[in-house]
């Protein structure tokens, strides 16, 4: 294949320029569907994080059992399989969540689950002497959680939550099977439509502009935490 | 409650496909078994060059991995089955899958080894190099050794989110376990396939799951 025929097939301008808004209109829900499942899965993984290491009375111990395996399935479920459950199997028993929903709603558990895992290393992390000393000044464990031990933990946490969510961002494309109008199924369809690979390329180009700041921002963040990965 | 047992985990449905899921699962476990080694081999190899500091080869590995991981492996994907036929390269789908998720894995696994070669002391390899052993026998008998030790959390984690990414394989219609669970779905108009799927990449990324929290115990990052 000539240089003219690589130009042509990969990087067609005129088809470029055709295809963009429909590429927009995509990315746009990508970054939609990401800051979505943001909102929703790291609060949820706080919140289930503290009350994983608070010890409640009687009850305490069944729902640890209970977080850890919400956290170990969820870790071990292949996105993709989890976001055809959700849209597909779902439907049988009257639950119909729309393409973005059903997205949000699967990814979120996701993020949550790996955002409690990060979240809970962060809190063990904050030495014990400083929980002590809070809750002997008299505040109370929620007060020491919130005003203590929790912002520490959110820097500890910050370049390994980073790193967990640009991966699910980049995962997100993997709902354009269930054809969520992301910008990896708007390229298809526009590739489909112009009978050229042109727009798969475009979307691979603006995929790596969107992430590869990330990229560099998790190893400086790594680098600058100490850590090796 | 008796819809959901009905729909979800039907024993009956579940027996009925039990063929399709299990030809799925094997097609599957071939893909992982590849992808993991093939990832991880050229990730220590290009962890190695790197390390090797070549003038006109770093910034070529470099931009390789950078980029690969700014792609999603969908769109890698898709790239290799779709885009690259444009230029007479085709490969089939069992092998577009398995390169680009080699691909993929290699950038990641790259990263990886580095961190663990560099975290290797300096002065142990300028020791070996000065009792005369030469490079690739100071990376093999000195180093290495030690650095897979050093990366072997972070080397699971990202081997157990490899594995869960080799489900897109059933997008370009490769016949692993989801496209299959998803066939089984489509005949007995009941999604218990589905979850079978799932209960099936269960019982291998469930101990790596173990594994993966017994090391962030071990070895906390954040310590």
């Amino acid at each position: 294949m000539d240089l003219f025929g690589i130009y042509f097939y990969f990087f067609n301008v005129p088809i470029m320029l055709k295809v963009f808004p429909s590429l927009l209109s995509g990315l746009w829900v990508t970054i939609k569907v990401s800051l979505s499942i943001i909102a929703i899965g790291f609060p949820l993984g706080l919140m289930l994080a503290v009350i994983r290491s608070m010890s409640i009375k009687y009850i305490g111990k069944p729902i640890n059992l209970l977080i850890r395996a919400y956290v170990d399935l969820l870790r071990a479920s292949p996105y993709l399989v989890l976001v055809s459950l959700v849209y597909f199997a779902l439907p049988f028993i009257g639950i119909q969540l729309s393409t973005f929903w059903a997205t949000v709603v699967s990814f979120s558990a996701c993020l949550s689950a790996f955002a409690e895992e990060i979240f809970r290393a962060g809190i063990e992390a904050v030495g014990r002497d400083q929980k002590e000393a809070a809750r002997s000044l008299g505040l109370s464990f929620l007060q020491t959680m919130r005003y203590v031990v929790v912002p520490q933990a959110i820097r500890l946490s910050v370049p390994t939550l980073t790193n967990r969510t640009v991966a699910m961002a980049k995962a997100i494309s993997m709902a354009s099977a269930i054809a969520l109008p992301d910008l990896l199924k708007q390229a298809r369809s526009a590739q489909a439509l112009v009978a050229n690979p042109t727009p798969l390329v475009q979307a691979a180009i603006i995929y790596v502009i969107l992430f590869y700041p990330f990229v560099r921002l998790t190893l400086h963040l790594e680098k600058k935490m100490g850590k090796g990965f | 409650m008796d819809a959901i047992i009905e729909n979800f985990f039907n024993i009956e449905v579940l027996f009925r496909s039990r063929y399709l899921l299990l030809n799925g699962f094997e097609t599957t476990l071939k893909l992982i078994v590849l992808i993991v080694l093939f990832g991880q081999g050229f990730g220590l190899i290009i962890a190695v060059l790197r390390h090797a500091n070549r003038p006109f080869l770093n910034p070529l590995l470099i931009a390789y991995a950078d980029i690969v991981r700014s792609i999603p492996i969908l769109v890698l994907l898709m790239l290799i089955y779709y885009a690259l036929p444009f230029t007479g390269i085709k490969f089939p789908r069992f092998w577009a899958a398995t390169l680009a998720m080699s691909l993929n894995g290699g950038a990641y696994y790259s990263e990886i080894f580095r961190s663990g070669i560099e975290a290797v002391d300096k002065g142990q390899a300028e020791a070996s190099r000065s009792v005369g052993l030469s490079y690739l026998q100071t990376m093999r008998y000195v180093v290495l050794p030690q650095a897979f030790r050093i990366v072997l959390p972070p080397l699971t984690s990202n081997t157990l989110e490899l594995i869960k990414a080799s489900a897109v394989a059933s997008v370009v219609a490769l016949p692993d376990i989801l496209k299959l669970a998803r066939q089984a779905q489509s005949l007995t108009l009941n999604p218990t396939p589905l979850v079978g799927a799932l209960f099936l990449y269960f019982i291998i990324l469930l101990p790596l799951v173990q594994l993966v929290t017994y090391f962030e115990k071990r070895f906390p990052q954040h310590a």
